[in-house]
């Protein structure tokens, strides 16, 4: 039979997108349904004096009185309230709620519902903010030490700004309330991080409350936390009415009020020898947290820990922190904290690189993590640590040496990074989270029951090849539940690059257990004779994984995904409008469960890279994204994402399911610091994304007016 | 905010002659054809009108035509009729290359020349290349036609010498003697509005036009008047920057905008002969 991992077999999902059957959430209606809409705070902070509403009887209005449970969103920290009670932290704070039969009712409802406030002076500076959400300590050797045995000690800032995540689909949800019971449909990426708000917030228990995703058109992250929000406030009104409630942001409110990334500044000291070695890296991280904590804590620690880059050095000092500020909650997106930080390190090694006289590439190879090599938590890696190979494989593919010395001192420019993605949640996340799967028995095969969803990356079809191979069965003979908590085991949220590597290697552990139980039998056989079962199993460390959130040291990740991108570019000296000519793209993913997906991921998320270094900008006015328009907010089109050059490598990992590690993340780290360094190439010192125009003529005039040599327009 | 769509009301005259009878009678209504910025100010409740008189089926205001030399473009000619055009693509190449940068494909198809005119918006892709093309427009009301220079057809910010009454029915553009040059600068390499524009012709006469630098766009007459003075591209840049007040906005910054405009004409002048 043929094997069905490693090949491009139908996606699951494919017909159905394709001829418009797919059903998302603003496809569904529910008898008597009802339409919800969200009065938001329209200042960036104050106190709320008083509500007036001018609404007649046929709307139905929610304030935080009718929460039957606690006000916050549970998450990890209950700082957040559902519906603001006196005070405002931010801009487009959800206040009050109203619905109504007919939509265009609540068109212009804004205008008869007053809120006052008394204003406060608002913070937007991570840096002089007086409020924490999170501090991370990591240290490894004698940072002192490591100073005092360098040649050189090279320092540098450098700054990210917020980047929207941008799905296609915006956030939806309908709810749907029954007896003492609520369910919620939506587009979201974590059902059970849903359902847990929704039995908080409606003080139910657990099994009177059911989320469903229906078919979501994409979340980069923006579908991990903010959905929550979202059904708490439906759910909110349809129990009030006690009718089903449709809410719908449209693109305007989804712009303003959901998460973005987190913007951050961070500062690298770093000791090196004269021939290029690292002997010590001091590094600062803040993010900006926004107004609520959300999961600033964790996006903190995937930063920090990717902070050093793929490198190693005995001596590392990493300080980070999460700030509050009077703007919108960041949170969760795509990298997670490691593309901001990644961008830092691989924009200072080019620093240094240049100061020290040694090639990027040169310089990189000095230093890469190797086998058995130590990261800045301890962790020693395994065989699979791939930088070396990566950068190898990127440089000769892209003729990165030879055009590096051919474009010096044109208009076009080449630069690299190398960068490296843990999969699976951090530290003893996955310990925590002890996700299952299970698989069911069916007439003709068998039935994967997760609460992994399917948001474009191709979820079910890369489950269903994992469990077709493991089971020997074929890849049609699989089919997938949908990610409905009243049929789904909790397998976790759809995140970190975890549901192939972790939800997959749970649904393979399944397979191989019904495989034994049937025997000599086909699926089909022993259904008919003996009727279904249902196989699960659940998370467990591999071997000998050890971690410590208190000295944040041990291994952070099970393993690594590695990567090297090369990015060649033009800039127009009449205009410092930035063309990509060139990316290459080179990662290694442990395997390839599916190449043409797994290519995908790596294509979508450089070109995603390549929009949150050249254009991507929110611009913030007061608290408020100045440019909450698709018009104003520009992400690349096929035109401005260059053509790309995508390897893909496998260096097995023993415990993924037949070898696979993460993807979907990694491809974001690497395009930022290879635009930013290729700039560097053609005589732009740029330390902060995005390089828009604007930034990239300040810098040539700052160089200009520097006296320093540079070409001119 | 969104308007309201029970709020709106719309008039669909059968000709030309009832539409300006109908404007005559009602000047308050708003006169639409292919809606592309009109839908968008309704989305974001920009816009304030709530009464429209629809153009789009009225055939007189379309088409293309030379007469006397003079090119008379039909107020409701799509981009897209511009792209295809051979008149057009001959005579007034930078004209096609404005019109294919508008939108996508499927705003090409909607949005007219008339629109881009009367919308009055400083970032309009297309008023750089009229004012450089030495357009008139042909404004008709019930009682009559009269035709004005383009560079007098603005008076301020979305603000034009259009009488309520009055309908833009073509746009004529004599015959160019000379090169034509064209440049937008967009936020991106499509779907982009500009955040500056340069229409230019080189040749017996010397145009320079610019988009997104001021509340209307700007016939750069003192530049144009230094270089074909023999002066240096220092000093017409110089003139430049008396003629233009770019501003900071979401898209770009005034600075970048005073400094691409210099760039931007010696570019154009290093580039014609």
């Amino acid at each position: 039979m043929a094997r069905a991992v490693g090949r491009n077999v139908r996606r699951k999902d494919g017909d159905a997108k394709v001829t418009g059957a797919a059903k998302y959430i603003d496809d569904l209606t529910f008898p008597g349904m009802m339409y919800g809409a969200t009065i938001r705070s329209t200042i960036p902070r104050g106190t709320i004096a008083a509500r007036h509403v001018a609404l007649t009887d046929d709307f139905v209005i929610a304030d935080h009185r009718d929460i039957p449970g606690p006000n916050y969103v549970a998450l990890i920290d209950p700082d957040q309230p559902c519906l603001a009670v006196d005070h405002i932290r931010h801009f487009a704070e959800p206040i009050l709620l109203v619905a109504h039969a007919d939509k265009h009712a609540l068109i212009d409802v804004h205008q008869r519902v007053t809120i006052e406030t008394r204003a406060l002076t608002p913070n937007y500076d991570p840096e002089t903010s007086e409020a924490c959400f999170k501090r991370i300590s990591i240290d490894k050797g004698q940072i002192d030490f490591g100073f005092q045995i360098s040649d050189f000690v090279i320092d540098g800032e450098y700054r990210t700004g917020h980047q929207e995540q941008l799905y296609i689909e915006t956030n939806g949800v309908i709810a749907v309330p029954g007896d003492g019971a609520m369910t919620v449909y939506g587009s979201l990426q974590c059902p059970y991080y849903v359902h847990k708000a929704l039995v908080v917030l409606l003080k139910l228990p657990p099994e009177k409350v059911r989320v469903v995703q229906t078919e979501t058109g994409g979340g980069f992250g923006g579908k991990e936390e903010y959905p929550s929000m979202l059904a708490c406030h439906a759910a909110i009104l349809a129990r009030k009415a006690k009718r089903p409630v449709k809410m719908i942001y449209d693109r305007v409110e989804d712009l303003l009020a959901t998460t973005k990334r987190h913007p951050s500044i961070v500062r690298h000291r770093t000791g090196l020898k004269r021939d290029g070695r690292i002997t010590a890296m001091d590094v600062d991280v803040i993010m900006d947290g926004g107004a609520y904590a959300t999961l600033s804590a964790v996006v903190l620690s995937r930063g920090v820990i990717h902070a050093t880059g793929p490198y190693r050095c005995d001596h590392v000092r990493i300080r980070g922190r999460a700030m509050m500020t009077h703007t919108p909650p960041n949170g969760a997106f795509r990298g997670f904290g490691a593309p901001q930080t990644q961008f830092a390190i691989e924009a200072h090694i080019d620093r240094i690189s240049d100061r020290l006289g040694i090639d990027p590439v040169t310089l990189r190879e000095i230093n890469a993590l190797r086998p058995g090599d130590t990261t800045a938590t301890g962790q020693k890696l395994g065989k699979d640590a791939s930088a070396l190979p990566v950068l190898r494989d990127a440089v000769k593919r892209s003729r990165f040496t030879q055009k590096r010395k051919k474009l010096k001192g044109t208009n076009r420019g080449i630069g690299l990074s190398l960068f490296f993605h843990g999969s699976g949640f951090t530290g003893g996340g996955e310990v925590k989270l002890a996700s299952k799967a299970s698989l069911e028995l069916t007439a003709t095969g068998a039935k994967i029951l997760v609460a992994s969803t399917e948001i474009g990356q191709g979820t079910r079809t890369m489950h269903a090849q994992i469990v077709a191979d493991a089971l020997g069965v074929p890849f049609d003979a699989i089919d997938v539940h949908e990610a409905d908590t009243a049929f789904v085991p909790d397998s976790g949220p759809t995140v970190a690059s975890r549901t192939c590597m972790i939800v997959g290697k749970l649904l393979e552990r399944c397979a191989r257990d019904m495989r034994k139980r049937l025997g000599k039998l086909t699926p089909a056989q022993y259904y008919k004779k003996h009727g279904s079962f249902t196989v699960t199993s659940q998370y467990e460390p591999p071997p000998g994984l050890q971690w410590s959130d208190d000295t944040y040291a041990g291994d952070a990740y099970g393993s690594y995904a590695w990567g090297c991108n090369v990015v060649e570019l033009e800039v127009d000296p009449v205009t410092f409008e930035v063309t990509p000519i060139n990316v290459t793209a080179v990662a290694e993913i442990g395997q390839a469960i599916h190449p043409m997906m797994a290519i995908g991921q790596i294509e979508g998320g450089t070109a995603q890279g390549i929009g949150y270094a050249l254009t991507e900008e929110v611009v913030m006015k007061d608290g408020r994204m100045a440019n909450a328009q698709l018009t104003n907010y520009i992400i690349p089109t096929p035109l401005d994402a260059a053509p790309m050059d995508i390897g893909v490598m496998a260096r097995p990992y023993q415990h993924g399911p037949f070898g696979a590690k993460g993807v979907g993340e990694m491809p974001i780290d690497g395009p930022a610091p290879a635009v930013i360094n290729a700039l560097r190439h053609c005589g732009f010192d740029v330390r902060s994304i995005p390089a828009t125009p604007e930034r990239l003529m300040s810098a040539f005039a700052r160089e200009n007016s520097a006296g320093r040599r540079r070409r001119t327009p | 905010m969104p308007a309201n769509p029970t709020s709106l009301s719309l008039e669909r005259p059968a000709s030309l002659k009832a539409a300006l009878s109908m404007l005559a009678a009602d000047p308050a209504l708003t006169p639409i054809a292919g809606c592309t910025d009109v839908y968008v100010g309704l989305q974001f409740g920009t816009l304030t009108e709530r009464r429209f008189i629809d153009l789009w089926d009225l055939k007189e205001l379309r088409g293309i035509s030379v007469d006397r030399d003079v090119l008379r473009i039909g107020a409701l000619t799509t981009y897209t009729a511009i792209i295809q055009s051979t008149i057009v693509q001959k005579r007034l190449p930078m004209l096609v290359a404005a019109s294919r940068e508008v939108g996508g494909a499927q705003i090409q198809n909607r949005g007219t020349l008339g629109g881009n005119v009367a919308n009055a918006s400083p970032a309009g892709d297309t008023l750089p290349v009229l004012a450089a093309a030495n357009a008139r427009i042909v404004l008709r009301n019930h009682k009559g036609t009269r035709t004005v220079a383009f560079d007098s057809f603005y008076t301020g910010y979305r603000k034009s010498v259009r009488q309520p009454d009055e309908l833009i029915v073509a746009i004529e553009m004599p015959r160019i003697d000379g090169q034509q040059w064209w440049r937008k600068v967009g936020t991106r390499r499509a779907q982009a509005i500009s955040k500056i524009m340069m229409a230019a012709v080189r040749g017996r006469d010397l145009r320079i036009a610019f988009g997104s630098v001021a509340p209307t766009v700007v016939l750069a007459a003192k530049a144009a008047a230094v270089l074909r003075g023999g002066g240096s591209i220092a000093d017409a840049q110089a003139a430049l920057e008396t003629e233009i007040a770019p501003i900071d906005d979401v898209r770009s910054t005034g600075e970048y905008r005073m400094k691409v405009a210099a760039n931007l004409l010696a570019q154009f002048w290093n580039e014609t002969r």
